[in-house]
């Protein structure tokens, strides 16, 4: 990287099933907002704006970014729509941190968001394709047979995704932005809800939710004259890998194994659980817990669900918490769902996370994953200027 | 500025916006192949040249490769379940009764899995390694669509062993 770039603010709305009090526009806004005024900016101080979103299907807005650019304060101004089906709220900030490492500009606003209330995205995944039975009934149906695979090679007992739906739930207990607060989440409340894909069961997938997080970015030399504490960008990383080819392997993608050792590469790390204080993970069913610790290098194949079974990644207690702020199977806004794990390990590192803040926390990996696994972005933010 | 709510109405926060759409679709040279195959009640795929993989349906080309897939093979009838989930959640437009098994489908010569429905069993009896057959509609119903296969059903042979189809997870 030439230039350094760190994030210097950060905004988020409060998620939940229907935001009926504002329109997309409105919901943009809320988070934008809240970043700039973290970063103690005015909209006149952004060069640029990239946003990003899910697929335009879901809510059946073509490029809605066309609309929202006043909005942002994008008049005048260049804008940047990125898409990357559910990475893409990670992809959006990489993007955005790219024009600033490149030296293009010193203040870029991202955000990125989805309000699930004006679309149907379980339709919306379920089109008729041409060449394929109309059987996928949403992402679940993709996913579910994937989590069977793993089940099976790795031999993890049946109580693994209960664990992870329990404390993702808890920790959301603690964050006040989360869409789902259950107050009384336990083991048998999970275990008994109905399984709508088996072996996915209700409580093991994430909630459909409107919101939006935004964050401002900037150089050396602005984040020296920011008045709160810095969170710079270590490394950072996308990759793809197409949906179907002989040999792939679906439950542990090349794809998110190699955009794991580039953005270790550049920040440095050789042992990511002793390395990394805090991880912000993209787990929108229970189960891809356990599959990305072995995915991202916390775990040896076939035992990232030891991990999970013995506590290391609950806020409470964990060595290498994962999902404090409760993560995707507790607020799934899903363009943005990306980019609050990205947002969320920010907040780590600048101390900011309130209740859901882990102790001394140097270094802190965001990630983010989308289409059918196709989609990798992901980001090591630290204390230190890098 | 007059509020919705100082007039005694109610604001309006959401109304309903139906789209349709109805796409044309180019199929190409190797998958108009493939659609023909199903009109005629069989399963034609595509060899790499490179790599030797079988493609059902061809793309034509390999995704790994990057040349076109030229061989033209026709698959089995019968194939084995590499993975597969019981559907239990209803969404608009769903044309099939709930709970039903969605599983990949290997098909015998393949190399790559695709989506199938598995009927003529109880949802809790199928099984990782299960061999299956696919069920035509009449040869008057037959078409240049996924719809001439009608479903999936167990063979009733012995289940594939795990080693045998782990590759294809
Ligand atoms: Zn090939």
């Amino acid at each position: 990287m030439a230039e350094r770039c760190a994030v210097i603010g950060a905004g988020q709305t409060k998620h939940a099933a229907k935001r009926e009090d504002v329109s997309i526009a409105g919901l943009v806004r809320e988070a934008a907002e809240r970043a700039l005024e973290d970063a103690a900016m005015d909209w006149g101080d952004i060069d640029a704006v990239v946003i990003g979103k899910a697929p335009d299907m879901f809510e059946g807005v073509m490029m809605p970014e066309l609309y929202l650019a006043p909005a942002l304060g994008a008049v005048g101004k260049p804008m940047v729509r990125v898409h990357t089906a559910g990475s893409v709220g990670g992809s959006t900030a990489i993007v955005a941190a790219h024009l600033v490492t490149s030296g293009v500009h010193r203040r870029v606003l991202t955000v990125a968001f989805e309000k699930q209330s004006d679309s149907d995205a379980m339709w919306a995944l379920s089109v008729p394709q041409p060449f394929s039975a109309p059987l996928l009934a949403g992402a679940g149906g993709y996913f579910a047979p994937i989590i069977r695979a793993y089940m099976r090679r790795s031999g993890a007992p049946d109580h693994i995704g209960i664990v992870v739906a329990v404390k993702d739930r808890k920790q959301a207990l603690k964050n006040p932005y989360a869409h789902l607060h259950i107050e009384d989440i336990s083991f048998e409340m999970v275990r008994d809800s109905i399984m709508l894909w088996d072996p996915i069961r209700y409580l093991e997938t994430c909630p459909s939710s409107d919101g939006a997080a935004a964050m401002v970015l900037a150089d050396e030399d602005c984040a020296a004259a920011s008045p709160r504490r810095p969170a710079w960008v270590h490394g950072m990383a996308m990759r793809s890998e197409p949906t179907m080819f002989a040999g792939r392997d679906q439950v542990n993608p090349q794809a998110g194994r190699d955009c794991a050792a580039d953005v270790y590469a550049q920040a440095g790390i050789t042992d990511p659980r002793s390395q990394i204080d805090v991880a912000e993970v993209y787990v929108p069913f229970s189960w891809y817990e356990p599959m990305w610790l072995e995915n991202l290098g916390f775990a040896p194949d076939g035992e990232g669900w030891k991990l999970t079974d013995s506590g290391a990644t609950a806020l409470d207690g964990g060595d290498i918490p994962w999902n404090c702020s409760g993560g995707v199977l507790s607020s799934n806004p899903i363009g943005a769902s990306g980019m609050l794990r990205f947002l969320e390990v920010a907040l780590q590192v600048r101390g900011q996370a309130g209740a859901h803040q882990v102790d001394g926390v140097r270094r802190a990996l965001g990630h983010a994953y989308g289409g059918g696994s196709q989609f990798f972005s992901m980001w090591v933010l630290g204390t230190e200027k890098p | 500025m007059t509020d919705a709510t100082s007039t005694g109405q109610e604001p309006v926060a959401i109304m309903e916006s139906p789209i349709h759409v109805d796409y044309r679709f180019t199929a190409g040279l190797a998958q108009s192949r493939f659609l023909k195959g199903l009109s005629q009640g069989r399963f034609l795929g595509q060899r790499c040249p490179r790599c030797h993989k079988v493609y059902v349906p061809p793309r034509g080309s390999c995704p790994t490769d990057g040349v076109p897939t030229t061989d033209e093979v026709e698959l089995s009838n019968q194939g084995t379940v590499t993975t597969y989930c019981v559907v239990n959640v209803p969404f608009q437009g769903q044309s099939i009764e709930i709970p039903y098994i969605c599983a990949q489908i290997l098909l015998d010569g393949a190399n790559l899995a695709f989506m199938g429905l598995i009927q003529e069993i109880a949802a809790d009896q199928v099984r990782m390694g299960m061999r299956v057959e696919a069920v035509w509609v009449p040869p008057e119903e037959l078409g240049p669509t996924m719809a001439s296969v009608r479903h999936f059903r167990p063979t009733g042979e012995p289940d594939a062993d795990y080693e045998s189809f782990k590759e294809y997870l």
